[in-house]
Formats: C-alpha cells, structure tokens, sequence
C-alpha cells in the first residue's frame, strides 16, 4: 500500500515541513492534503509533543473537536478517568478506524486526482501543442493573406493602369479612325470629281468624233503688235539660252549677295551690342570688385581677367573686321560668358552677403553695412537696366544707322571712284579732242588756202588756155607767126616750144611735189614754168586717150569740172 | 471717305488697269472702260458672248475678255480702239486664259487641262506647253515678270517646269517630290519656289531657281495638311495655313518653323478684340444723316456721326466656332486666308470654322495683335497697297476698315441696300472699289485716314 509507504516516508518530516509536501499542482487540495500530510516519522516526538500526560483532557477534547468538524461525530474519545491518562480503546479506535477509512477514501480520490489531473494535464500539453500549431497556422495564414492582398493590390493597379492604357489606345483609334474617315472622304470625293472628269471627256471624246467639223484653232488680228519693250524678237539660239542661264544665275547670285550682307551687317551689330554689353559688364564689376567684400585673392583674380578681357576685347576689335573670324566669334562670346558668369557669382555674392547682413541685422548688429548693401544693391540694378536701355537704344541706332550710312559712304564712295575715272577718261578724251580739233583746224586752213589758190589757179589755167586755144586756132589760121609774137605777151605758159620736157620734168617734179594735198607750190611760178607737150594737150583735150601713166600727172589739171567743162 | 455711285457690273468682274488710271468692267457682253477719276466711260466694246474673265495687260494697253463657253478670247486695245483681236480656241474648248507678264502673250489652257496654247500677238505664233496639272494654282508668274514656273504631270507623277517669259524657253524641268502637288508661288524677289501638296499630306517643298530643292517642311502627317500658302512681300517668311487651325511661319534663311499661330475658340492673350455688334437703326441721331444723305457723294462729317460699330471687348472672349460636318471632303475647318500687310507688319488670317472673325497678327512681335469679329462671316478682306491698312466685308451694307490706331465700321450708302461681296484697293489710289452681286462702287479715302 503506497500510502503507509508515504505515511511514513512523511513522519520523518517536522511538522513545520507539512506546508511544503511537494505534489502536482492542486492547488483546490492543497490545504487538505498539507492537512492531510502531516505525519513523519519523528510523528510520535510530535505527537508526544501535541499531548502530554498533562493535557490529555485538553487534547481529547481537541481531537473530539476536531473529529467533529470532520464530521465523525459518533467517534468521540473518550477519557478512561477524569485525569485523563488513559484512553477509552473502542471510540479511540473507532475514531482512528474512521480516520484511516477517510484517510483511504481521501486517498483514492487523491490518486483519481492525480490521475486526472496527469490525464489533464497531457490533455493540457496536448491543447497548447495543437494551440501553437493552429497560432503557428494562424499566422501563417494570416501572412498569406497579406501576401495576397498585396498582389490582389498590385494586380489592381495593373489592371487600372491596362486599362487607361486601353483607353488611351482606343482614344488614338477613334482618331486615327476620324483620320481615315476624312482621307477617304477626300479621296473619294477626288475619285468622284476625276471619274466626272472623265465622262466628260469620253463625251467630248465622242462628240467629236461623231461631229467631224472640227472648228480650227485660230487666231484673228488686225495686227501684230509690237514687244512691249519695243526691242526686236531673237531667235531661239544656244547663245539665247546660254545667256538665260546666266541671267538666272546672276538674280540668285545677286539675292544670295543681298541676304549675305543683311546677314553680315546683322552679325556685325549684335557683335557690337555683345561687345558694348561686355563692356558694361566689366566696368560694372570692376568698381564693385574694387570696393566690394570680395577676399583679395578674387579680386586680383578677377582683376587680372578683367586685364585678360581688355586684352582680348581690343583683339576681338580688331578681329571685327576680320567678319569671318570663327576664332573671333567664339572669343567674344566665351568672354561674355565669363563676364556674365562674374556679374551672375558677384549678384549672388551681393545677394548672400545682404542675406548675412540681415541675419546679423536681426540680431540688432551693423545697420550701416546693410545700407551700404542695399545701396550699392539698388545701384547696380539701376546700372544694369541703365545698360540695358543703353544696349537697346544703341542697337536700335546702330540698325538704322548702320542700313544708311553704310548704303550712303559706299555709294558716295562708289560714285566718286566712278565718276573720277570717268573724269579722267574725259579729261583724255577732250585733250584728243583740242588736239584733233587743232589738226582739222589747220587743215581746213591749208585747205581753204589750197583751195583759194587753186581757184585762182584754175583761174589763171582758164585764161591760159583760153588764150592758148585762142593761139592755137590762130596759129592754124596762117596768121600764126603774128599771133605767136602777141601770145607770148603774157600767156607764155601754153605757148608750145621746144622745152617741154625740160619744162615738164620741171612740172612733173613739181607736180609730183604738189600730188600730196595739203601743199600747194606757188601756182603761177609752176603754171608760168609749165608748158604741156603736145601729146598732153591733146590729152586734155580728149583728142587722144589717156595713159594710166600720165593720168597722175595731169590730174590736177583734169580735175572733174574741168573735165566737164573742158568737155 | 467718299462714295460713287453705283455702276453694273455682272461676274465680279471689275479691275483697275495696273498704272491706276482706267476701270474696266463687265457688263454681260460689254467692256465698259472707265476713268478711274472722273468715272466717265472713255471706251465700250461689245465681245461675242457673256465675258466669263477679264484682265488687263501689264502695260495698261490691253484688255483680255474670255468667253469660256465659246472658247473665245477677244483682246482689246486702249490706244487703238478700231484694232481687235480674236483667238477661237476651237472644239478644244477653253478653261482659263490669262496675259502674260510682258502683255504682249496669251495663255489659254483648254478644256481638260490637255495643254496650255501660248499665243503670240507680236508674230501671231502658237506654241504648246503639254501636261499641265489641273490643280489649285498651277501656273505663277514671278513678280518681275521674267519667270513662268508650271506644274505638270505625267505618268502620276508631278513635275515643275520653269520657263523663260521672254522667249518661252524651258530652262528647267524637275520633278518633284510631292504625292499630288496642289499648288506653287514664286516668292516676291524671284528666287525662290515654294510648292505644297495636296491636303492629304502635309508638305511644303522650297525650290531655288536653278531647280535645286533647298528644304522640305512638314508639320505632321495623316490629318488634312495645308490648306493655303502665302509668302512675305520682302521674301522673309512664308506663311502656311493648315486644316489642324493653325499657321505656321518659315524664315529665309533656315527654312524652318520660328512660329506658330494658334486660332482658338477662346481668345486670351491679345491686344484688342474687336467685336461688331449690331445696333438698331433707331438711334435718332444716326438714322436722320442716313436718310437725308444724298447717294452721290457722302461728306466725311456724315461718316463721322455714323455710329462706330465696333467696341472694344475685355478678354477672355469666345468665339462662335461652327463645327464642319466630318463626313465631307474639304471641310470648312482650317486658316484658309493669309493675307501680309504691304510692308510686311501683319498678317491677316481667316479660320473657316470661325468664318465670322479675321485674325491680324503682329509680324514683329509674332504675336496677335487684334481679332475683328463680327456679326456674320467674313466674305473678303485685303490689305491696302501702301498703308498697314485692312478693309473686309461680310456680305452686308457695311465696309468694315481696321488700322493699328483702330477700327470703324462705315456704312455704303445706297439706296436699296448695296451688298458689299468683295472688295479691292486701287494700287496708288487711296480708293477701294466695292463689288456687290450685280452692282460696284468706289469708295475715296480721305488722305488723313490713317490719323484716325
């Protein structure tokens, strides 16, 4: 029986160790069992203890007390004596039956107990596995979930932005839709107005073939005209179309000409402007560097561009008229964003510095230098707008000046080059002229005077044969010797003699002499001196017919009126 | 601002001579010439049958009467009114006709387009020219006259010939690349082509005048492209109006877009909009002038009391916008009309879908500078010859005139209402002439106008 064991495994134990009797927890027991295991071996020492032969009474009573409230209340001990020594055995042992058939009973209900509460407790054991398993698969689950709803939400979007997508791709169908719609409207509308076209021209087709009576082609003028420029028509000629092709190359090149320098004029003025601006631009950073806040080291800096930028300003200059420098160009434009770049860092500075000012204003330190600041703030910015009205005022001057002056000085230019070798042309031309004038001028003069002396001559030759013919028809009368003695009075020239040759080499020199026309020998030494032979005579006379040889000697006497005269 | 009387005048066909100093009209069958001045009738000739188009000759010496239904072209002579002149294209029908620029040639092109008869009146020589396109403007001039370029086509594709006027040499002939070209423009200095295609595609093409393409520009593709082209008169830009509402400027020098002109429905960045707006005749102290006036000649007071029909609108204003019906070709969408000032400042612009309101656009600012609307659709406007000056109709009795200083409204004042369908300056004159259906009148400018 393991309770006896446990009895007396338990008497061992003081009685102070009753409370903590070690067992499974139970806790609803646990004052009836730490009641109910009180007993140790040393028990008897207690027991002993509990109740002396003093008070036996005492205990008796207690023990009956206590059977009582246990409810054996027909168990009662009883004294044997009043003194309370001794014990009346049967209710004692009643009593002490009684209390181990409880004891038993509480015992066996222990042990239910236990085996209950062990079954329970696997039982337990049992639920909270299975209760962390299932939380286990709770959250497990619970994750899940949340996964899923994080991808039903992704899907979510993609389907929104699917479906704007679609939207967007249905709104380009519709329109291209539209497109397609009006092209074939158009088209077919074309179609239509071609295919009307041609029936009309089938038409006409068949009407003329079916009316035959073609009515010509015609054109009715009362009459031609003239061109319009009053020129001449060409003929069509590989020298005509030649030249047309010149002519329209000339136009394109002449406006190609004009558009260049338009274009140049442009460059040269916003050269200017960009220059004047780079300028102003230093200028207005110099003074500020010069007195500004700046740290030495950026001031020398700068001055020392600022050097950099005179220099290259006086290069680029120079360079303008150099106006397809590409060197030039992006110098000046590299130094104009430099310089801005300088004026942009110095305004920012400024801009940092007023900020600092009016930190430091806040905290009521240096009003003046914000003044100043704002001061020198407010005068850059009148400087620049200043500058930029200058700029703007500049280039509007500059265009208009620059479209007129230069048209002007070129075309003054260009008309007096033109007009001074013009002039010397004429200067030349009007000395050929004088000199021309002055050689026709004398001449006329020696002709004048030739001719003066020929009519005279004639004159003279007239009256010499007159008087000649007059002798010679004299001197075929047989009055000859008479008449030749008063013919040889004055008109000795024609008076035949036996010197003609003589007298005709002596003419011929001098005839030979006065073949060149602009000198006369003297006229009546010559005519005096000059007897014709006979042969001439008869020449002049037409009697006998000229020789070729002859005919230059005599022709300053067979002049053509004489001729006719004679004849 | 002084008024003529009324003269007839059948198929709009009304023109001053190009020196300013005669007027020739139409009257069914008659050329009545007139002295621009005095409007006396100094010459009447009788053509054959009803004229169908009439031009005078670059000298001022020769008048062109053709009668298409006939094919008959009857040339007429100031100088010389005994001397005459008759080209009978024959069965081969007549389309159009035209003078050459040196006057002295005349273009017919026959029915169908089958060729283009260069007639001669100084050797009463033809020539032929082959294959010219049927399309909106096939044949220009160059303005000095010395250029010819034609669009011809053959075996579907499109060719741009370009001949000399003086002897009709060919001196070049190209092909281009266009679908279907639908039109060419020389520009004013001569040196330039520009070409376009038709409206199914966007495309502008710039030739120079050796036949060299100098640049190709197309804004978009698939939707309706250009609808009208015009150049600058200094040659610096070109203006290209489009059936997408808007116009776009190329320069000279880059051939490339600088700027865009928008036409919206609302309009809020301008400098003035001025909208006519109709008020009732019953105001006493205009509709007394009107009745009293007499119809000969109306005194610049009487147009000063006429109540100036315009006001000044505040922006945002909106503008009636009637929306084209979609399933028809060429729809009444798009700038249609771009018209430059003579020296070069504004452009006019028209938007068929917003028929009533004339756009005037500031060339230097490129940006717009006033919107004219007004009560019914714009019928016609042109620029004056001298003065950034504009004058348009509506198809009422009103001549509507803008200027940068302003806009006044001046009524036309006949008796039985003179509809004013098209207009045109005379080139020197400071004058207009109004063309109504049947019916023309001159207006005389004062020479202060501008001052107003």
């Amino acid at each position: 029986n393991p309770p006896p064991n446990r009895h007396t495994s338990d008497k061992n134990c003081e009685i102070s160790s009753i409370s903590h009797v070690t067992m499974s927890p139970s806790r609803q027991n646990n004052f009836v069992s730490s009641y109910l295991f009180p007993l140790a071996k040393s028990s008897y020492s207690v027991i002993s203890a509990f109740c002396t032969e003093d008070n036996v009474l005492q205990c008796i009573s207690y023990i009956n007390q206590e059977l009582a409230s246990l409810g054996l209340c027909s168990t009662y001990i009883e004294a044997t004596s009043p003194e309370g020594t001794g014990l009346n055995a049967v209710p004692a042992l009643n009593a002490i039956y009684e209390l181990l058939q409880i004891h038993r009973r509480t015992m066996s209900t222990v042990e239910a107990l236990e085996k209950e509460q062990l079954k329970k407790s696997s039982t337990m054991e049992l639920m909270q596995t299975s209760n962390t398993r299932l939380k286990d698969q709770l959250e497990l689950s619970i994750r899940e979930k949340s996964g899923l709803h994080e991808m039903e939400r992704q899907l979510q979007l993609k389907i929104k932005t699917l479906q704007s997508c679609l939207k967007t791709e249905k709104d380009e169908v519709q329109k291209l839709q539209s497109i397609i719609a009006s092209r074939a409207s158009q088209y077919s509308h074309d179609a239509k107005r071609k295919e009307r076209e041609a029936a009309k021209l089938k038409e006409r087709l068949s009407q003329l073939l079916v009316d035959r009576k073609d009515k010509k082609l015609a054109i009715d003028v009362l009459n031609c005209l003239g061109r319009s420029d009053g020129k001449r028509g060409h003929w069509k000629t590989a020298k005509a179309t030649a030249s047309h092709e010149g002519e329209m190359y000339k136009s394109l090149l002449s406006d190609y000409e004009a558009s260049q320098k338009s274009l140049m004029l442009e460059n040269a003025e916003l050269k200017k402007v960009l220059q004047q601006m780079k300028k102003e631009m230093i200028h207005i950073l110099s003074p500020c560097s010069s007195s500004g806040r700046g740290a030495t080291a950026d001031d020398s800096q700068e001055q020392h561009h600022d050097s950099d930028g005179e220099e290259k300003m006086g290069d680029t200059s120079r360079e303008t008229l150099d106006q397809s420098c590409e060197h030039a160009r992006e110098q000046l434009t590299n130094s104009i964003r430099q310089q801005w770049r300088k004026l942009r860092n110095h305004v920012e500075k400024l801009d940092s510095q007023v900020s600092q000012v009016q930190n430091q204003l806040e905290s009521n330190k240096e009003m003046i230098p914000l003044e100043t600041h704002e001061d020198e703030m407010e005068r850059m910015r009148c400087e620049v707008q200043q500058c930029k009205e200058f700029i703007h005022a500049q280039q509007q001057l500059l265009q208009q000046q620059l479209n007129t002056s230069f048209d002007d000085e070129t075309a003054a230019l260009l008309n007096d080059c033109y007009t001074l070798e013009e002039k010397e042309r004429l200067k030349e031309e009007w000395k050929l002229f004088e000199e021309q004038k002055r050689n026709f001028e004398r001449e006329r003069k020696n002709f004048t005077e030739a001719a003066i002396r020929l009519g005279r001559e004639k004159k003279a030759f007239e009256e010499d044969r007159a008087s000649w013919l007059k002798n010679q028809f004299l001197n075929m009368t047989p009055f000859t010797d008479r008449r030749r003695c008063s013919s040889s009075d004055g008109h000795s020239a024609l008076s035949v003699s036996n010197e003609p040759e003589i007298r005709m080499s002596s003419v011929k020199a001098q005839l030979a002499k006065s073949s060149t026309y602009t000198t006369f020998s003297t006229p009546r030494s010559s005519q005096s001196g000059a007897v014709p032979s006979t042969p001439e005579l008869y020449r002049t006379l037409r009697l006998i017919p000229e020789s070729r040889g002859r005919c230059s000697d005599l022709s300053i006497f067979s002049m053509g009126e004489d001729e006719n005269s004679l004849s | 601002m002084n008024f003529s009387e009324v003269f007839k005048q059948s198929n709009q066909l009304c023109k001053v001579s190009p020196d300013g100093k005669y007027l020739a009209t139409c009257v069914q069958y008659r050329l009545v010439v007139r002295d621009v001045s005095t409007l006396q009738i100094m010459h009447l000739y009788t053509c054959l049958d009803q004229i169908s188009h009439m031009e005078w000759s670059s000298d001022s010496l020769f008048i062109l009467c053709a009668m298409y239904k006939r094919g008959l072209v009857q040339v007429w002579s100031l100088e010389q009114p005994d001397w005459h002149c008759k080209i009978d294209e024959g069965s081969i029908g007549l389309v159009s006709s035209r003078w050459s620029p040196d006057g002295r040639h005349i273009l017919n092109t026959t029915e169908f387009h089958l060729r283009i008869t260069v007639w001669s009146l100084c050797t009463k020589a033809v020539s032929y020219i082959k294959y010219p396109k049927a399309c909106q403007k096939g044949i220009d001039f160059s303005r000095d006259g010395s250029y010819m370029a034609l669009a011809e086509r053959r075996d579907c594709k499109d060719f741009v010939s370009i001949f000399v006027c003086d002897d009709w040499h060919l001196l070049r002939h190209f092909e281009t690349e266009t679908q279907d070209l639908a039109g060419l423009e020389w520009s004013p200095n001569g040196c330039v082509l520009a070409v376009w295609d038709s409206c199914l595609e966007y495309k502008v093409l710039l030739y120079s005048l050796d036949g060299r393409l100098l640049s190709t520009y197309s804004a978009y593709e698939w939707s309706l492209g250009v609808k009208s082209v015009s150049w600058s008169p200094s040659s610096q830009f070109l203006a290209i109006g489009s059936y997408d509402e808007k116009v776009r400027i190329i320069n000279h020098i880059t051939w490339k877009k600088i700027a865009q002109f928008e036409h919206p429905a609302t309009v809020e960045s301008t400098k003035t909009v001025y909208k006519e707006v109709e008020r009732r005749p019953a105001v006493a102290h205009s509709s007394t002038p009107r009745v009293n006036v007499l119809t000969n000649f109306v005194s610049l007071i009487n147009s000063l009391l006429l109540p100036h029909l315009d006001e000044i609108c505040s922006l945002p204003v909106q503008i009636p916008v009637v929306k084209p019906d979609p399933d028809r070709a060429n729809p009444k969408i798009g700038v249609s009309v771009l018209a430059f000032s003579s020296d070069n400042h504004y452009l006019a612009t028209k938007n068929d879908n917003m028929a009533s309101a004339v756009w005037v656009w500031n060339m230097q600012k490129m940006s717009l500078e006033a919107v004219l609307e007004q009560t019914s659709a714009v019928r016609c406007f042109q620029w004056d010859p001298r003065h950034p000056r504009l004058a348009l109709c509506t198809g009422n009795t009103k001549l509507y005139l803008w200027s940068p200083g302003g806009c006044v409204a001046v009524q036309v004042p006949t008796e039985g209402g003179f509809q004013v369908h098209s207009l045109n300056w005379h080139c020197s004159d400071n004058s207009l002439i109004l063309l109504g259906k049947e019916q023309l009148c001159l207006c005389y400018m004062e020479t202060d106008e501008e001052d107003k």
